[in-house]
């Protein structure tokens, strides 16, 4: 930062460096707004704010692991096999329990101890057995999404009905009309924010992926530091996946395609170094908001061709990190 | 003297492969993984026709391979050719293009070849074609949705995976609703997808004030797009059109739930018909050459029961 006020073009690059995600949010919610009046209506940014809850919870803990050095490719096939093993929990004791507030916490333990343990076994194998993250990782997808697919035989494996209206309100209710995902995502993101600001651990795991011997020197654990966050993003994938079941109350082999690359892409929107060394976990939040705003506003417009809608997304994913690219980390 | 070697060694060779293949015939079956829905239940039914008519048929043996893609299918057939040994191929093309040089390899080596659903992108290289009927598909939908909304309505469209399939039963659609009043309001690629049809279908209620049917043309987005009209509290849509015949659904339309007053089939069991054919082709002298279409039939209230099978995962 000192660097940044000698001159004045450094000064302006900084600034987009900052900015850049902001910008891009404000410019994509004032064209929303011109080509649709329903646009800013409560309803529609209610809808918005709690389907991006999945993606964001979950990248608020890959800003973490992105941090640090590390990548997790396996959360999407995570949160898919997690959602069909609490499916399964739930429909197996409902006899014995019956339908009601019990059963759900049982499916939401059953949730998180999954997410817990998925996220040390990636934890494990990156660290005590030094592995590639990205190699980990791919297997670990690989067999998440197989193991879904083969709990489900292949088709959809579906909450009892009996239980659904149970467990409904975890998506579609709230406090005040501010729905659980929006709550959940904004305590996630909060807490996010400080652990990354404030507390050793945000700063460790910043030192870890910016230089892991100088760390270690320092007297930081570093594989601890990297366990943690494996750890951590598993059981965010875990809490994703609790409000994620509700919703539609069934979980299958396309549950959670590509969360894993739209989960990454929000975390570099928002300004997190891919290489590792610094992450912003608010500029997360607002990645993930910029994704799901470009898909919204062309669900609300007509004017574009459906087929175009990935090549839209890829241009804007690019602008939004071209504003804040760091001129000074070149040579 | 050279050639009089290789009619030798061939005529050795035809001597040979029918007393072998008298032994056990190998039956090939190569499809696209389960990986939505309807893929599932269509693996069901493979596996389900696999071991029944090994039962049935001592002297068949089946080799069963589903492939997560287009390559990976490329590479499966290739695999049994050269490994296998198979006098037939049953074969679901991941997609068209890709798969035609492989499967025209298969046919050139003298094995039986039997496409199913998706065509090849070369006429005349498969033996038997059993395929399902998308553009009758679009069409029997579509002239129910004229028949449930005689005045005509507002209606939204939900479209599949952007495929051949997709446009053939889109086309069909379009052409049975024009002048009937039916106007479309959108359409978008709800990708086959519940979560993403769910999405879609809650955008399109904050885009339109009023909307009377939808046409989901898939179950699974049909599941989708009811979640959504459900939670938006929505009453002005009357009902909404999946397709495919998942048995949730299926059994919907049986007990009388009026917002999926109808199914329209497209049956994943269409792989068991090929499966089977092509067995009875090997064993038997009954002809199974040609093209068999497997059509798309409306399912109400009425015939629904004879529509729904109990152990199928789809």
């Amino acid at each position: 930062m000192a660097m940044a006020q000698m001159t004045q073009t450094a000064k302006i690059s900084v600034d987009l460096k900052v900015l850049g995600p902001i910008l891009a949010l404000v410019a994509l919610i004032i064209v929303g707004a011109l080509l649709n009046g329903n646009f800013l209506s409560a309803g529609n940014i209610s809808n918005v704010l709690s389907r991006s809850a999945f993606i964001g919870i979950i990248a608020v803990g890959m800003t973490f692991v992105i941090t640090s050095g590390g990548l997790d490719l396996s959360v999407g096939s995570m949160a898919a096999f997690i959602a069909g093993l609490m499916i399964l929990v739930m429909n197996g004791l409902l006899p014995s329990m019956g339908a009601g507030w019990p059963l759900v916490m049982v499916g939401m333990v059953t949730a998180i101890v999954a997410g817990t343990a998925a996220g040390f076994i990636n934890g494990f194998l990156i660290t005590n057995m030094r592995i590639e993250a990205f190699i980990v990782t791919l297997g670990t997808m690989g067999i998440y999404r197989s193991l879904v697919t083969w709990l489900a035989d292949g088709g959809t494996l579906s909450l009892d009905f009996g239980m659904r209206s149970v467990i409904r309100p975890i998506y579609f209710d709230g406090i005040l009309g501010v729905s659980w995902p929006i709550l959940v995502f904004a305590l996630v993101a909060i807490c996010g924010e400080v652990v990354m600001r404030r507390a050793a651990f945000g700063r460790h795991a910043a030192a870890v992926g910016s230089n892991d011997q100088v760390a270690r020197y320092s007297s930081v654990n570093v594989n601890r530091v990297r366990m943690m966050t494996y750890v951590m993003l598993g059981v965010l994938v875990g809490i994703a996946t609790i409000m994620y079941v509700p919703r539609l109350g069934s979980a299958s082999p396309s549950t959670g395609v590509l969360w894993e690359l739209e989960a990454i892409a929000a975390v570099i929107i928002g300004g997190t170094m891919l290489k590792g060394g610094f992450g912003r976990v608010w500029g997360t939040v607002i990645g993930v908001l910029i994704l799901s705003l470009i898909d919204n506003i062309l669900n609300l417009t007509d004017g574009v061709s459906p087929y175009l809608n990935g090549a839209i997304q890829g241009v804007i994913i690019i602008l939004a990190v071209i504003l804040q690219r760091d001129k000074k980390a070149e040579g | 003297m050279k050639f009089t070697t290789v009619t030798a060694a061939a005529m050795v060779a035809a001597l040979a492969a029918p007393a072998w293949a008298q032994d056990t015939k190998v039956i090939g079956v190569s499809i696209p993984a389960a990986t939505h829905g309807w893929a599932g239940g269509m693996n069901f039914h493979a596996q389900e026709a696999v071991d029944r008519l090994e039962e049935v048929y001592p002297g068949l043996d089946f080799v069963l391979a589903t492939a997560s893609d287009a390559a990976k299918q490329v590479d499966d057939i290739e695999d049994m050719l050269a490994t296998r040994n198979i006098s037939a191929l049953v074969v679901l093309p991941f997609e068209s293009e890709p798969l035609t040089g492989p499967v025209q390899a298969v046919a050139e080596s003298g094995a039986w070849v039997t496409v199913v659903d998706r065509g090849l992108a070369v006429e005349g290289i498969e033996d038997l074609y059993v395929a399902g009927d998308n553009s009758g598909f679009g069409t029997v939908s579509g002239e129910f949705m004229v028949s449930a909304m005689p005045e005509g309505g507002d209606i939204v469209v939900f479209r599949g995976i952007p495929t051949t399939i997709d446009n053939e039963r889109v086309a069909g659609f379009e052409a049975a609703i024009e002048g009937s009043g039916i106007n479309v309001l959108a359409m978008e690629h709800g990708n086959w997808n519940r979560d993403d049809s769910f999405t879609v279908m809650e955008d399109f209620l904050s885009k339109y004030d009023k909307i009377d049917a939808v046409w989901a043309s898939d179950d699974d987005m049909a599941i989708g797009v009811l979640a959504a009209i459900e939670a938006a509290g929505r009453d002005d849509i009357q009902f909404v059109l999946g397709g495919a015949g998942m048995k949730e659904m299926i059994a919907r339309t049986r007990d009388g739930d009026a917002m999926i007053p109808a199914n329209v089939t497209y049956p994943p069991a269409m792989i068991a018909t090929a499966i089977e054919m092509t067995a009875v082709g090997l064993t038997s002298t009954a002809p199974v050459s040609g093209t068999f279409v497997i059509g798309s039939v409306l399912v109400t209230q009425e015939n629904a029961a004879e529509f729904y099978y109990a152990d199928s995962p789809f």
